[in-house]
């Protein structure tokens, strides 16, 4: 018997401290890595929060979180 | 995923594994005294001038200066910060506010100085004029007069010091920037202190952030709960710092450790830079401020906008 994984997709509201922007998305992935790689967002440059945590690249997320992208480098 | 030490939730990874908060609290400032201790950077006697901005590296590296001098019981009446205010508008006056907020909280003298007072112009009004008759590009005009008002007034208010929140990562752009352009006779001043040359008008730099990365600086003041506005320089993405940096974040997210590398090699090729400078220091005429030629580069550009 074979059995077919699906993952299903989860939905990420993602609040960007750059451009001060909150958006929802659907995310194919299940960790913070994997989901700043579908934002295309380069993971050196940025931490994410989740409720007041900061979590990192492996932490797996859940579907309907809500994470803060925050800018590592200096605006200057 | 837990901590390296214990088995709280990791907030950071990093080569040598992965740290909690407590734990990445504790690893961080012992860094930064460290490298304090280790390069002779704040010494009893000192007066220190803390540069500072509002930013990230520069709130830490005031918070950690000022702790250091505590842990240490040196006097903390030798310590002050300073700022300058560019003028560039819809950004400085952001940082500036935060600066002066915790300044109060932590009971630190702040003195801020200009652009407009000193040279009669903000950066904004300034750099298209300079740029119109020199081509130099907003960082350079303002990389200049920062670096000049800093040294003077550091100097003015009798420190013998200034110290800078300069970070890994600004480090290591710089070496590859002076690597690029070909400019060894500058990488030779850079390092965790830096223009040390003795002369009665240069206040020598030095760097406690030196090998923190910019991740792990902004991961503290989270921590600490600093108050930091996101603001960008309208004129950031402008400079050539700006593609070495997106290379060098590219490159380490490929090969880890890319920066430390680069860090840890110039620190070997440092002795060997240090006295290639030769640089004759002469005073400039206009404002008897140290000057590589009879006019110094902040008078020149002053004389671009006078003459406009």
């Amino acid at each position: 018997m074979i059995h077919f994984l699906t993952l299903e997709k989860m939905q990420i509201t993602i609040k960007n401290e750059k451009d001060s922007t909150i958006h929802n998305i659907d995310f194919n992935g299940s960790s913070v890595g994997q989901l700043l790689k579908q934002l295309k967002i380069n993971p050196e440059t940025v931490l994410v929060v989740r409720n007041n945590e900061v979590i990192t690249e492996k932490e797996n997320l859940r579907d309907k979180d809500a994470v803060e992208i925050l800018s590592v480098i200096s605006g200057g | 995923m837990s901590c390296l030490n214990c088995d709280k939730k990791a907030v950071i990874e990093l080569q040598h594994g992965n740290l909690c908060r407590t734990h990445f609290l504790a690893y961080f400032e012992d860094k930064v005294f460290k490298t304090i201790k280790k390069y002779n950077l704040i010494i009893p006697k000192d007066k220190i001038c803390i540069a500072t901005s509002g930013g990230k590296d520069s709130l830490t590296v005031l918070y950690l200066a000022k702790k250091y001098c505590e842990l240490n019981n040196l006097s903390l009446d030798c310590l002050f910060a300073l700022a300058i205010d560019e003028g560039i508008e819809n950004y400085r006056s952001k940082t500036l506010e935060d600066l002066k907020q915790f300044c109060k909280e932590h009971k630190i003298i702040l003195n801020i100085i200009s652009n407009k007072e000193e040279f009669g112009k903000t950066l904004d009004e300034a750099y298209p004029v300079i740029n119109e008759g020199t081509k130099k590009k907003p960082c350079n005009v303002c990389g200049v007069w920062r670096r000049y008002l800093l040294n003077k007034y550091a100097r003015n208010y009798g420190a013998n010091k200034v110290v800078t929140g300069h970070n890994l990562d600004d480090e290591a752009q710089a070496i590859m920037m002076n690597i690029f352009k070909a400019n060894t006779k500058l990488a030779g001043r850079l390092g965790p202190v830096s223009g040390e040359m003795e002369h009665d008008l240069f206040v020598q730099r030095v760097k406690p952030l030196y090998f923190c990365t910019d991740k792990e600086v902004r991961l503290y003041t989270l921590l600490k709960g600093f108050k930091i506005q996101f603001a960008e320089c309208p004129y950031s993405h402008s400079g050539y710092r700006y593609q070495i940096q997106k290379m060098l974040n590219d490159f380490e997210s490929k090969f880890k450790g890319t920066k430390q590398g680069i860090i840890k090699s110039f620190l070997s090729l440092l002795p060997h830079l240090e006295n290639s400078d030769g640089q004759e220091i002469k005073v400039c005429v206009l404002c008897h401020e140290a000057a590589n030629q009879d006019i110094c580069n902040a008078c020149k550009m002053k004389e671009v906008i006078q003459n406009d």
